[in-house]
């Protein structure tokens, strides 16, 4: 979850002062804001559950690629808002619902990180659905570019239902209650859902992320590397 | 400052008794305090003033987010990175406030934009340098916002109303703003060795504009006497600038950091120190479009609104959709 969040809003702070309008400068940073805000929080579970004296900074600026654990869609790059967007709300899509599930967690640490989260990613998902609804709805050509979007990225959706014995919930079984989220949303954005359903994995895994996210943590992590004595 | 040379009617200030009825009441308002609002008569050359001084300051918190996003992929904790982007994302909102004060002056947002854009309109000079550390993020937020804080603190008192609300909810912002520049200096300058470098090389290299963004002496201009005449203008260039440096100093030396100035003396007659004049020749080329930094900043911008364009129509395309639709069913 700390990965998914990292990544996602690592990925969204890359449009800091150069979005097509000003209010989406402002929407992308404070949904970057939230995420990184959420990674502080999972990371700092995950540091402290380690128990090896590493604590949030640790693992998001001293792990390599094999070490991630995201999802393969979130280090997909922005390429254009379309893209962004899309992506932003395929992931929102099964964030909240795994946020939701997370949140009936046995164990109180997971269950007040996911419920502190869920009210952010049901305010993100509200919003990039509208988007998503605007844009496909909108022009001819913003129709065709967030259809674009839709059709580069669908091969990255199978990867957020594939359940291992890593997860504490059974992942796989929120695809039903997906799908009829994102058909009704991308129906009434007139965008057709690609018949498709190949998916890539290893993002999950860590064992094949793509050539994207070593380029993303080489930057992210560049001042920690450099300069590994130094405080910040 | 934010807005910089801006120009007025250049006539020089008219005595009251030399003013038609209508201006002579207006005058008569602002020199009692009052508050000018959007719905208020107004001389031409105060509407225009305002317009290209707010909507300069607004521009310069747009291009002002580039320096800082430079960091924002690279800034070295989360913490930083959390505050870094919600100090980007407050920058946003002033612009927004601002072509919102402006917009009440009968401009749009979208025409200042163009303005900005084919470079009829300037920002702050300070945007066009550029940020080469993550010392930077730390000399932005001490020195730019605090000589941000220096001008917009008295124009919470200037004499347009929409102006003096937008301002005093930026002030707010920008100390915050202030004080985390200095909390990154002040980790800097008591770091490794390499930080303290980057600290003190930050400083050399800001210093010098960060003086320059209070503009040249105005003593003896017009346009400025106008615009005090006005209130749209509340202190004289030099006498900003002498407020900033007998603040900065002490607290650069505070820091253990050195102002890159040789001729910098405490002054114990006007009780504050002496320093030399930034580079003017450097300031005028940087105005002129020769800023280091000054064609990828206009590039990033026209690129954005560019690239934007689709996105803009989509959304005004599915908007009137849904409003006719609304019609239809009424
Ligand atoms: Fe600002
Ligand atoms: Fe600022
Ligand atoms: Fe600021």
């Amino acid at each position: 979850m700390g990965d998914n969040s990292l990544v996602l809003g690592h990925r969204v702070s890359e449009w800091c002062g150069v979005a097509p309008v000003l209010e989406e400068d402002i929407a992308l940073a404070n949904t970057a804001l939230d995420l990184i805000g959420q990674t502080q929080l999972w990371l700092g579970l995950a540091a402290e559950c380690e128990d090896k004296g590493r604590d949030a900074d640790a693992l998001a600026f001293h792990r390599d690629v094999w070490d991630f654990r995201n999802l393969l869609l979130v280090e997909q790059p922005n390429r254009d808002f379309g893209h962004t967007m899309m992506r932003q709300f395929l992931f929102d899509a099964w964030h909240s619902l795994v946020l939701a599930a997370l949140k009936s967690s046995e164990n109180s640490d997971i269950a007040a990180i996911a419920e502190k989260s869920l009210k952010e990613v049901t305010y993100h998902l509200e919003r990039s659905s509208d988007t998503v609804i605007a844009l496909g709805d909108g022009t001819e050509e913003s129709h065709k570019r967030m259809q674009a979007g839709l059709d580069r990225l669908w091969p990255y959706v199978g990867e957020m239902f594939l359940t291992d014995e890593h997860d504490l919930i059974d992942v796989t079984a929120l695809r039903p209650a997906f799908d009829e989220l994102t058909n009704d949303v991308l129906d009434t954005a007139t965008l057709s859902i690609p018949t498709d359903n190949f998916t890539h994995k290893g993002g999950k895994t860590g064992a094949r992320h793509t050539e994207h996210l070593g380029h993303m943590i080489a930057t992210m992590q560049f001042l920690p590397r450099a300069y590994p004595d130094a405080k910040w | 400052m934010y807005a910089q040379m801006v120009k007025s009617t250049g006539t020089g200030v008219k005595a009251l008794d030399e003013m038609e009825p209508q201006e002579r009441a207006f005058q008569e308002r602002i020199n009692a305090g009052d508050k000018i609002e959007p719905k208020d008569w107004m001389p031409a050359g105060y509407r225009k003033n305002l317009i290209r001084q707010i909507g300069q300051h607004a521009h310069s918190e747009i291009v002002g987010q580039l320096p800082e996003g430079n960091w924002i992929t690279r800034a070295p904790t989360l913490e930083r990175k959390a505050i870094l982007l919600a100090k980007v994302q407050d920058e946003a909102g002033h612009g927004l406030y601002l072509y919102c004060a402006a917009e009440t002056l009968g401009v749009t947002r979208d025409e200042l934009t163009e303005m900005l854009l084919d470079g009829r309109m300037k920002y702050s000079s300070i945007f066009n340098y550029p940020t080469l550390t993550w010392a930077d993020m730390g000399a932005v937020g001490w020195l730019v916002d605090g000589a941000a804080i220096m001008n917009q603190v008295p124009l919470q008192r200037t004499s347009y109303g929409p102006y003096a609300r937008a301002m005093v909810r930026i002030c707010k912002e920008e100390s915050f703003h202030q004080r985390q520049g200095f909390d990154i200096m002040m980790t800097m300058a008591k770091g490794t060795d390499a930080q303290k470098h980057m600290a003190q090389d930050a400083l050399n290299r800001f210093w010098g504009p960060s003086l320059m963004m209070f503009g040249p002496s105005d003593e003896n201009s017009v346009h400025s006497a106008q615009s005090m005449a006005w209130k749209i203008k509340m202190n004289s260039n030099d006498e900003l600038r002498q407020k900033f440096v007998d603040q900065t100093v002490s607290q650069a030396e505070y820091l253990g950091l050195t102002v890159p100035d040789e001729n910098l003396k405490w002054n114990e007659k006007k009780g504050g120190y002496d320093f030399s004049q930034p580079d003017w020749d450097e300031f005028f080329d940087v105005l002129r479009g020769n800023g280091p930094e000054t064609t990828e900043r206009m590039e990033a911008r026209n690129k954005a609104w560019d690239d934007g364009a689709w996105v803009r129509d989509g959304m005004m395309a599915h908007a009137a959709k849904k409003k006719a639709m609304k019609v239809a069913a009424e």
